[in-house]
């Protein structure tokens, strides 16, 4: 069945989760007999890579192209892992849950043909400890699809074998960061590892390891089904697919949804989400969850793809938008978001441990009207020192996306917060 | 190591240990069980002491204070007493933009406590969580396995009233 929503058209909001007869009769799996029968892994890696599926987890990386490195053939360590990130901590971000717990077998399906492409033994889905009922509904899925010889040792009677394991942690946002994360599944402190060497040759177990996030993933199978020319035609942009953006915040109608890579806010605040609540004006977005800069309503309609939002030097990263609106205080939400990386920072690098909380710690002073300029000044100079380059991981930098944005954009609302020594909002 | 072995004592209950096995035969490394064994001794006993630590970081054949760094690494395992319930409240900025500060007012008002403590019953446990991923249904709060989303602060009421 083609559709232009191949992602979501098994999912019934607020119903039970389409199971193995439901998903094969909407066309579930036959991307994965199509690969095993007609294609060898390279050939898969070509079609994804030709599709211009760019990795849905926040970085906007060619799938394909991640794939593509992995040591191949006789000579290549054994085993090589398929990992799901599926750890979706990030505030503002449900959008792998809203898939997953609709539809797992489509995650499932590309999990086994990522295998596939890189001639991977197992998979891991990496899945974060609240979301239990999604736990749950995977485990479910994943003995049915065993139970049809989709999983296990020669599935299909192709001669492929793999298997797929659920790992269940135990609350960390820094998991997400993919090196972190093999760190965690293999019982350590999930701890970033520093590269090179690059996972795609040492990995989990210092064995060739992808990882993948849950919607990337998902786009895998439909590829197979329909092609590369049709995938990419799903999208407004050269990006190829759909997206799945949502929104919250003071809007009408929060929610995820299902529409081609690269529509605009606008669309999405007026047409999706309903616009404003009552009494509640739009001030500004973070388009890519908490991990992304402000943008404010002279961009509602750029596209919201990688490129674009790049362009106007913001971030799609996982396109889970949240709004600011006019009644709350631009200062509180960057608290807000600040509270929460210096919390998640995982200390090892002493710019993350140590610099976070001392931002924390100024934003506070600021919102209980104990704000002096230089306060504002050593703001300014950590979103550099905890720029991109200078920490371990991504973690700080991405922090720093947020608060260099809101000085930016709002630096006459942290001024006041000083000269009126209390916050306006309040 | 080998005389540490000795000094640990029978903490762990049989039904634990065989819980603890059976996690460590499927794990492809004993390491990689880690997380499912302090999981398993927090589903028996609510947290994880230090007694029974010494003895699973035994059986996982790591040192205990290995085990401890990967236990206190991770945030919801608990390495001090809490209470019969665990009450997670979002703390996510989409919970923040849509007015959590009463939710948060309404279960501190409540229970007696601020974040971070148990009631004197022993009931309740108030811990400020990273994000739930119930963003669109903000605000958001979790009571042991079962979420509670829109909050208000009299739903909070009505939901403390069923525990």
């Amino acid at each position: 069945m083609i559709t232009d929503k191949p992602l979501t058209g098994n999912i019934k909001p607020g119903g039970p989760p389409c199971n193995l007869k439901e998903y094969e009769m909407s066309g579930g799996y036959l991307g994965l007999r199509k690969a095993l029968a007609e294609h060898d892994p390279h050939k898969v890696v070509d079609l994804v890579n030709a599709a211009n599926l760019l990795g849905r987890g926040g970085a906007g990386f060619p799938a394909g192209k991640k794939w593509s490195v992995v040591p191949m053939g006789n000579s290549a360590p054994h085993p090589k892992y398929v990992v799901c990130n599926f750890d979706e901590m990030e505030p503002g971000s449900f959008k792998d849950r809203f898939l997953v717990e609709g539809d797992p077998h489509q995650l499932i399906e590309g999990m086994i043909i990522a295998g596939y492409a890189i001639e991977a033994d197992i998979g891991y889905i990496f899945i974060r400890k609240d979301y239990i009922e999604i736990d749950r509904i995977l485990k479910d899925a994943i003995k049915e699809a065993y139970a049809k010889k989709y999983l296990g040792r020669d599935i299909l009677g192709s001669g492929f074998n793999f298997e797929l394991h659920v790992h269940s942690s135990a609350g960390r946002y820094i998991c997400g960061e993919s090196s972190a994360l093999l760190n965690a599944l293999e019982g350590g402190r999930a701890i970033p590892r520093g590269r090179p060497p690059h996972m795609s040759s040492v990995g989990l177990w210092g064995k060739p390891t992808i990882v993948n996030n849950v919607e990337t993933i998902c786009n895998v199978p439909h590829i197979l089904a329909h092609g590369p020319e049709w995938f990419k035609g799903l999208s407004y942009t050269n990006e190829g697919g759909t997206k799945i953006y949502s929104m919250s915040g003071r809007i009408r109608k929060p929610g995820a949804w299902e529409l081609p890579m690269g529509t605009t806010l606008r669309e999405l605040l007026d047409g999706y989400a309903g616009g404003m609540q009552d009494g509640y004006k739009f001030r500004a977005a973070m388009p890519g969850g908490a991990s992304s800069e402000l943008i404010t309503a002279e961009h509602l309609d750029t596209k919201m793809d990688f490129a674009s939002m790049r362009s106007i030097k913001s971030h799609l990263g996982t396109g889970t938008v949240i709004v600011l609106d006019n009644r709350n205080c631009p200062v509180g939400m960057i608290l807000s978001l600040q509270r929460y990386f210096s919390r998640e920072s995982c200390g090892w690098c002493t710019p993350c441990r140590e610099g976070l909380p001392w931002i924390v710690q100024i934003l506070e002073s600021l919102e209980d009207g104990k704000g002096t300029p230089d306060g504002i000044e050593i703001l300014l100079e950590h979103t550099e020192m905890l720029g991109t380059g200078n920490t371990f991981c991504t973690l700080a930098p991405a922090a720093m996306f947020s608060l260099k944005s809101a000085l930016n954009l709002f630096r006459e609302d942290f001024d006041k917060h000083v000269y009126m020594q209390r916050c306006p909002w309040k | 190591m080998c005389l540490r072995m000795l000094t640990v004592r029978d903490m762990l209950s049989q039904e634990e240990k065989i819980e603890i096995e059976q996690h460590i035969s499927k794990a492809p490394t004993m390491k990689a069980a880690a997380i499912d064994v302090l999981k398993t001794v927090q589903r028996h006993r609510g947290w994880v002491p230090d007694d029974a630590l010494e003895e699973a970081a035994v059986m996982l054949s790591m040192t205990p204070a290995e085990l401890d760094s990967i236990a206190t690494f991770f945030s919801l395992i608990y390495r001090k007493p809490v209470g019969k319930h665990v009450i997670l409240v979002c703390d996510g900025v989409c919970c923040w933009l849509v007015g959590y500060e009463d939710i948060r007012k309404r279960l501190m008002d409540r229970l007696g406590i601020t974040f971070g403590e148990t009631t004197n019953d022993g009931k309740f446990t108030l811990i400020q969580s990273a994000c739930l991923g119930a963003c669109e249904n903000a605000p958001a709060m979790m009571i042991d396995d079962q979420l509670y989303i829109k909050l208000t602060p009299d739903m909070v009421d009505a939901v403390l009233v069923g525990y």
